[in-house]
Parts: structure tokens; sequence; C-alpha cells
């Protein structure tokens, strides 16, 4: 048996060294799925049809299939190891510290998801009777009225599936508002600082789009948003906190600002992972804003979605709500209310990402008022100790106090022409994945840390241990960090060749 | 806090070393009027044992063991016992977006086997790697339709889904792109050709039709393509139940394909989560909303996946961006693929006859009893069929219940024209002696003397 140690990329760690608190390991390669097969092999038998069988060609005529798909032809055991190797490929929560800010990647408890499962929820139809549905309703209800507390508004709307088009509610409540007012107004003023959905979302509901500059503290320019709103400003879209961690302390002269003009407030609540417990955005002078359960209610992010984006509202938008809305009759069941002639329609089929919900609930149920509030003291605690213990080397641009996030710039690092993003690509060797890059835009070469609650000290030890390696690596071997990653199973991929041929599906070799 | 991973010792260390004296002082930066200085007013703390009895009993109040003929956009199918083992690895449950490609090649690559499969199903060139739903992704299509052509109008089947039209209606209205409502062929349940063709203007950026359309009827995909695309409208083609695919002509005419792909392993959980998959020609990729991965090389020449086309994107692009959607319904695209892999070439063609003929023997079954007449009975159908009863609805949706089965939907909210008409689904899932128990409840009417 060959003993040789394999080092086929040259990498600098040799076999069985730990760098920070990783090792690697061989993953096994994998092809694609269509690339396994073979005409005959199956994964499925199906039940015996108990009644008579059917001539599809003469029932369809014209719109009768000839040629089926060509789907993979595969076996169950096949089909188990191509995902599971699959899996292997990816870094995940479960692994490790995920500190994707903005993103607030936390623990996604296990009960979550099996209750989510649990027959009689998963299974439930949703045009099957009001009076066979009361056990998923009285969820959406309970969910509903714990979303108003915990974020100090009136009435909220669950229908959103995902953030960004909690945003899209959001503003066309804003605009039907304004409409019943007479006028829907002309534009929605968005900071430098906002995540790119904010004016995408405004643009699509039909609004021009006012970019409002930060002020050398990243935040909110109060005079310049004095001098900009006026009778045509439908809404100012704020994340609160903002992208750069820090609290807005004058919110509520912003809310002034903007009322005493007849405008709204409307926050994106992808931080609101710093303010559960803590703060209450409607006590603070906000009008709409929308949440994401896939943030700060630990239901899983799956690889990109799905999400669920809840909408909160004041009272005076609450006849726009999309339609239906749910509400308990004088027999004291639950049921939907359609009948909302302001509302603005709509947004999506059924009653919204369902499943969300469930999962939702149970972390709200297993964390209770005192949970949450330690939930977020602890998230705001952990990213203050990781800018305590990394601001001596990495600069940071803001020196504002951070609620849940810390962004530092690789200003330093780029002197010696190393860039955020190679220090995100090397962290990866680490054991980590990486921080998010190049965001907010108004900080330059942006390293977003946001390393939520659910880390240890140990682990952010680890992280601050090997941020400061890197840094040292900047200094005397720049080049192992801008090449990096070296432990991975593929190294920098050819991003502007994907883009340029893109090759978007797989196709059969032919001869 | 079961869920938080510090003891009081670790937490007093952290403060130490930031220099305050409690985590509370960290958020100096709120006013203090605004703190909250109270709890929050939601349930206390429960054990893990508690939250599952409170889902239990939320779920036994929903009422078990029915026979369900309900579908109508929600289609019960049988779900592979490793859909959910694989979906429930963490390393794809509790990943992010992958966009740090060197650590999420395992999402990247089943994306990209995602996409294939909707392409071989729907006859495209290309698919995203997902949209919210079925509802969304068709009103995203008729928003991409608008900026291809460059017009503003849609014409839609009156057909299509009518909560899609909804959803349709409060996207379009918003963005000033007028709507006009094609209705069907009493006859057939297809859509009117004559009064489509009258419909289409200049201004007609697109045709949105559903196919099986809401009454289960298959469209004349072709026919209604060579209207649209004569006055230089595109075709949208709805797709809400994706197992037609199997034995249903794919609608390789159309422009853009809506695909909701919940019929693929994933569960109707009331409706959601889905996954909504939107598929066109590859001339109109640069105005695709959605993300979209796509294979290249790394520096050694290995094989890779990437997001790609990222200019159309919101992040890139802010309010110049094809859509702003950000999220999209990953692990349910996963779902989606790993059950499109169960089934495989032959499993879906087998699995999609099954259903028509299931649906076959149970509108056969409902019809032949007295005051029960189906509709639409000469058009191709795939798992769905109308009926019409002599009986009021309510009266005899009651009676069914009374039999612990769920009968169709009720049709009149949406069409009135229709009388007293029920929208039935028969899958797979429902046995014969199902179809004939519905079918001598209905029957038993008479018996009554009602």
């Amino acid at each position: 048996m060959a003993t040789e140690t394999l080092n086929p990329v040259g990498a600098p760690t040799p076999r069985n060294t730990t760098l920070g608190k990783v090792r690697t390991h061989p993953t096994q390669n994998e092809g694609l799925i269509f690339e396994k097969s073979s005409p005959g092999k199956r994964a499925v038998r199906l039940a015996p049809l108990d009644v008579p069988e059917v001539e599809a060609e003469a029932l369809l005529g014209d719109a009768f299939r000839v040629d089926a798909a060509p789907l993979p032809e595969v076996s169950e055991i096949e089909i188990i190891r191509h995902f599971t190797r699959l899996s292997t490929w990816n870094y995940a929560i479960d692994l490790g510290m995920y500190p994707l800010g903005s993103c607030t990647m936390k623990y996604n408890p296990r009960v979550n998801e099996f209750v989510a499962r649990l027959e009689g929820i998963a299974e439930a139809h949703p045009y099957q009777p009001e009076s066979l549905t009361q056990g998923s309703l009285e969820v959406v209800r309970e969910l509903e009225q714990c979303l108003i507390e915990i974020t100090g508004m009136d009435a909220i709307t669950l229908q959103p599936a995902a953030g960004a088009h909690g945003e899209f509610t959001g503003i066309l409540l804003v605009r039907a508002y304004h409409e019943s007012r007479g006028n829907a107004r002309r534009k929605v003023i968005v900071p430098d600082s906002a995540h790119g959905t904010n004016p995408a979302t405004a643009a699509i509901c039909g609004y021009e789009v006012q970019n409002l500059k930060s002020n050398s503290l990243g935040m909110v320019d109060v005079a310049e948003l004095e001098r900009i709103v006026d009778e045509d400003t439908a809404a100012l879209m704020l994340t609160n906190p903002s992208t750069i961690g820090v609290f807005e302390s004058e919110i509520h002269k912003i809310a002034d600002v903007l009322h005493a003009k007849g405008a709204l407030l409307y926050m994106d609540g992808a931080n609101m992972n710093a303010l559960v417990g803590k703060a209450r955005p409607g006590d603070f002078g906000v009008d709409v804003m929308h949440l994401n359960l896939h943030k700060t209610f630990s239901t899983p992010h799956g690889g990109g979605g799905p999400g669920s984006g809840p909408v909160a509202c004041k009272a005076i938008l609450e006849p726009f709500l999309p339609t239906p809305v749910l509400a308990r009759r004088g027999d004291g069941l639950l049921g939907w209310n359609f009948d909302r002639p302001q509302t603005v329609g709509r947004v999506r089929a059924f009653y919204g990402n369902y499943g969300m919900f469930v999962r939702a609930l149970a972390y709200i149920l297993a964390n209770g008022p005192d949970g949450l509030r330690q939930t977020t003291e602890d998230a705001v605690l952990n990213a203050n100790y990781i800018r305590a213990s990394l601001e001596d080397l990495y600069e940071l641009p803001y020196k504002t106090a951070s609620m849940h996030e810390v962004v530092f710039s690789d200003k330093r690092q780029a002197a010696r022409g190393v860039k955020t993003g190679d220090i995100a690509k090397r962290i990866i060797d680490y054991g980590f994945h990486p921080f998010t890059v190049s965001f907010p835009m108004i900080v330059s070469g942006a390293l977003m840390i946001e390393p939520t609650e659910s880390e240890s000290k140990e682990e952010l030890d680890l992280f601050i241990e090997a941020m400061r390696a890197i840094a040292q690596e900047v200094d005397e071997t720049p080049e192992r960090v801008k090449n990096a990653p070296h432990s991975t199973r593929v190294s920098r991929l050819d991003e502007a060749t994907a883009a340029r041929k893109p090759v978007l599906r797989w196709r059969p070799v032919t001869e | 806090m079961r869920y938080l991973p510090k003891s009081p010792a670790e937490r007093a260390a952290m403060l130490e070393r930031i220099g305050v004296r409690s985590a509370d002082e960290l958020f100096h930066a709120i006013p203090e009027e605004y703190r909250l200085r109270r709890d929050l007013k939601i349930p206390r703390q429960m054990g893990e044992s508690e939250i599952i009895e409170y889902f239990r009993n939320a779920a036994t109040q929903n009422g078990s063991g029915f026979a369900s003929f309900l579908g109508a956009g929600c289609y019960r199918h049988y779900r592979p016992v490793v859909i959910d083992s694989i979906v429930q690895r963490g390393e794809f449950l509790t990943s992010y977006t992958p966009y740090q490609a060197e650590i999420t090649q395992g999402t990247l690559q089943a994306i990209f086997e995602f996409q294939t499969m909707i392409c071989e199903l729907t006859g495209m060139d290309v698919a995203n790697a997902s949209m919210y739903d079925g509802s969304t992704g068709a009103a995203e299509a008729v928003m991409m339709a608008s900026r291809i052509t460059g017009r503003s109008h849609s014409v839609v089947a009156s057909t299509v889904h009518p909560e899609y039209r909804e959803v349709m209606a409060t996207y379009a209205q918003h963005q000033g792109l007028p709507s006009l409502t094609v209705g069907y062929e009493a006859e057939t349940g297809r859509i009117r050709l004559d009064l489509l063709e009258a419909a289409i203007t200049d201004e007609t950026a697109c045709v949105l039709v559903q196919s099986p359309n809401f009454f289960g009827v298959v469209e004349d995909i072709p026919a209604i393509a060579e209207i649209a695309h004569a006055k230089g409208a595109l075709l949208i083609v709805s797709i809400a139940e994706a197992v037609s695919l199997g034995v249903v002509r794919p609608p390789v005419e159309a422009d853009i394909v809506s695909l909701e792909a919940q019929s693929f392993g994933v569960a109707i959980s009331y409706g959601g989560p889905f996954c909504g998959v939107i598929a066109t020609k590859e001339k109109f990729i640069r105005q695709m909303p959605g993300r979209l991965a796509g294979q290249t090389h790394d520096a050694d020449g290995n094989r890779g996946f990437v997001l790609t086309l990222a200019t159309r994107e919101q992040h890139i692009r802010r309010e110049k961006a094809t859509s702003n959607i950000c999220t999209n319904q990953a692990l349910v695209a996963l779902m989606a693929t790993v059950y499109l892999t169960v089934y495989g070439k032959e499993g879906l063609r087998e699995l999609a006859l099954q259903n028509m003929a299931k649906a076959e023997f149970a509108r056969k079954a409902l019809s032949a009893q007295p005051g029960v007449k189906a509709l639409f009975e000469a058009s191709p159908r795939f798992n769905e069929f109308v009926v019409v009863t002599e009986e009021p609805v309510a009266a005899m949706q009651a009676r069914l219940l009374e039999q612990k089965i769920l009968g169709g939907v009720d049709l009149s909210k949406w069409y009135p024209e229709l009388g007293q008409a029920t929208l039935w689904c028969a899958t797979e899932l429902n046995t014969r002696a199902q179809m004939e128990a519905a079918a001598a409840t209905m029957a038993a009417r008479e018996a009554v003397g009602a």
C-alpha cells in the first residue's frame, strides 16, 4: 500500500497538519447525475394501478408527449451517494461559524424541522374547509401576535415569500396609502448604504429612486434628508441598524422629518437580530417594515431559500394589507377575510411560505421573552468582541458603536495589494465561511462580519486567531493570501468565462 | 437558553475584553426613550417536548384521515423518503446562497442539475435557479415580456389560476402594465381563440395561459402561439401541475414558461413553501429574473460551477435590475431535483399515466351518478376535471365530509357562470375505493330524498 503523502496542488500545508481549526480530508469526486444515467435503471416502484389504464395518446391527441423527458435513470443508492457527495462540498452553519454580514447565519434548530413535517401540518391543503384548518390558522395567529409584539406595530401580513417580496409589499402599502389621500407621490429615498433590493423594490413599485448620501459617521445625514424630503416623497427606506451595524440614533428626527412632509418611514428589518426584545421599531417612528424569518427567526437558508418576509405596519396602513387577512369570526373560529376593499391585492397565491411560519414560531416558543432578549444581547456581544479583538489590525472606517455586526475595510491590507476578497478566500483555508465582501458600498473594500449569537467564545477566538494570522500573512507572504483558497476541492473559478459564454445546462455529448 | 453556547463566565470574559460592564451597555446608541424595559408579551420559554406538543395539538385540530380530491394549484403526490433524508443534511439545509463558489460546489452543481431537468421537461433552452412560486413567477414572466418587447399590455386567459391572476394584477397595476382577460369556450374549457386574436394589439407584450389550465384542460399551445406571435406578442405558459409534463407535450412554442414545481416532491404545507421557476429561450436570458448557476472551470482545469450573469440582479444593478428577487426557494428546488432523479425518465411517464387513469376513473364514476355532470369531456385533460351538480355545492360537500371525503373545490367564487361547479383532482394517491365512496355518496342524495 502506498504511504507517500499526496500533495498534488503543492499546497503549503502538508498532510495531517492542522491550520487553525481544520485539517484536510478527502472528498469524493462526483459527476453530474446525468452522467450516471443508464437506460433501465430506476429508483422508484409505483403501487400497481387499481383502475383501468387509459390510452393517453388517444385522450390527449396532439397534446401527447411522444418523447419522455430525458431525466436521469439511476438507482436509489446512486441518488443517496450523489447528493451526499455533493453535500460534502458545501460549507454550512452546522460545520462552523458563517459570519456573513447582513445574512444572520444563526443556528437552525432541528425541532423546527420536526414540527414543520408533522403530518397534519405538512399535508394541510389551502382549500380544505376552514373548520378543518383551525390548527394551521392558530399557528398563523400566534405568530402574527408574537411578531406584532416584537416589532411594536399594529398589524401584519405573513404573505410575502422573502425579504425582497416583503419590501415590495411594504412599498405597495405606502403607495396605496398615498393614493388614498389623492397622490401616490413620485419618489422613494434610499440611503447609499442600503441593500440592493431596496432601490430595486422602489423601482418595481413605480417609484423614482433618490439616493441619500451617508454622513461621515456612515449614518443618515439628517440635514441632507431634510433638504430633499418634499411633498413628492413617498417614503424613506431605512435599514436600522444600518448595514454598517450602527443604530441610527437620530431615528426619531428622521421620522419627524418624513412625517412633517407626509412621507412614511419604511424599515428594512434585515438587521432585526440586533433589536428583538431590546427596542421596537413601532416605538421609534417606523410606519412599515418587513422581517426576514430566515434571518432573525432561525428558519434555514437552505442554500438560498426559502425565506419568508412578513410585513408589519401601523394602523394607518392596515386597510391596504394584501388580501386575505386572518380574522376571528363571531363563532370563535379563525378564518380568512377577503372583504378588503382598499387592499393592494394579493402578492402571492395561497397564504405565503407557511412551513416557515411553523419554524419561526417554534423558535419563538423555544426562546420566550427572556431567551429572545439574551439572544439579541449575545449577538451584539459577539460582534463587539470581534471588533475589540481585530481593530488593531484591520481598519475600522466608522468608529460608531457596533450592534450585531462590525464592518472593517481592507485599507491596510490593500496597501500591500491584498483585497477583502482575497482575505475572504484565505479564511476558507482556516475553516470558516467568509464574511460579506465589498458591501456596504459606502465602505471601500468592506469586510462585513456578523457572527450572530450562535457562536461560542471558543469558535470566536478561533476566528479571531485566523483573522490575525491572515493579517500577518499579508505582511509576510501576501501571495499566499492572494492565491487562496489552497485547501478546497476547486481553486478560484473562472467567473469571466462563465458569464461570457454561459453554460447553464448539461447537454449529452454528441458524437 | 439552550441555543446559546455561552456560560456566564465566558460572557463576563468577553465583556471585559470589550471594556464594558454589561451587555446592556452595548445598546447605548439606542436612545433611552426607545429602549424596551419590560419583557415581550409572548409565550414563556418552552421545552422541546412542549413545543412538539403545541404543534401536535395544532395538527390534530386540523382534522385527519380524509380522502382528498383537492388540487387547484396544490397537488398531493407521494414524496419518496430520500427527499427529506437529503434536504435535511445540514450541508444543504444550513448553507447560504452560493456566492463563495469554492465552498458551495454542492449547492451549485445541484442547481445546475435542476436547471437542466427543467429545460428537458419544458423544452426551453434555459431555466433559472427558482422563483418564489408559480404565481409570482407568472407575474415576473409578464414583466420580463414587457422588457423584451418594449410593450406594456398583457392578455391573460381567465383559465389561469385565479390566485395567480390576482398576483399578476397586483404586480402589473403598480407598473402601469394594463391587462385584459380572455374567456374560455363553454364547450371545451379552452381559451377562446377568436377573442384572444381580437384582444392582442400592437401594445400587447404577451399572452399568458396556463396548461393544463385551472379546469385541468390542456390548451392548444401551438395555435395560441401562432396567434400571439403573428402580432409580435410573446407567449407565456404557466404550468401549475408539473407532473403533467410526464405525458403532456411540452410547450415548446412558448417564449417563457413559468412552472410551479410543487408537484415534484414538495409537501402542500398549507400552500408553501413551493418552488416557482422561469424557463425561456436562450436569446432572452439577459432579461430573465433570478439566479443562474453556470458551468466553468478552476485554475487547474477542474469543472466547477458559479452563480453567473449577476449583472441582471439587484445586488449589482440596484434600481435597474430585472427584478428585486434575492432569496429564492433553493432548498425546495433541491427537493424537486431529488424527486425527478428518483422518478427518472420512465418513472415520471408512468406516474403521469397513473394520474390520468385515476382522474379518468374518478370523472366517470362521479358523472355516472344522477344529478352529476362532467364538463369539457371532449377536451384533453390531465388529472383534474370539473363537475356540475344539481345539488348545491355546500350541501354536497357537507355530505362528503361526513364520509371523511374532501370533495372538489367550489368554483362559484371565481366562475359563477358555471353554476354549481366543483374542481376535482385525482392523483396516484387516490385509491379506487376512495373514488367509489365519493361516487356512492353523491348518488346517495336521491336515496335520502334531498
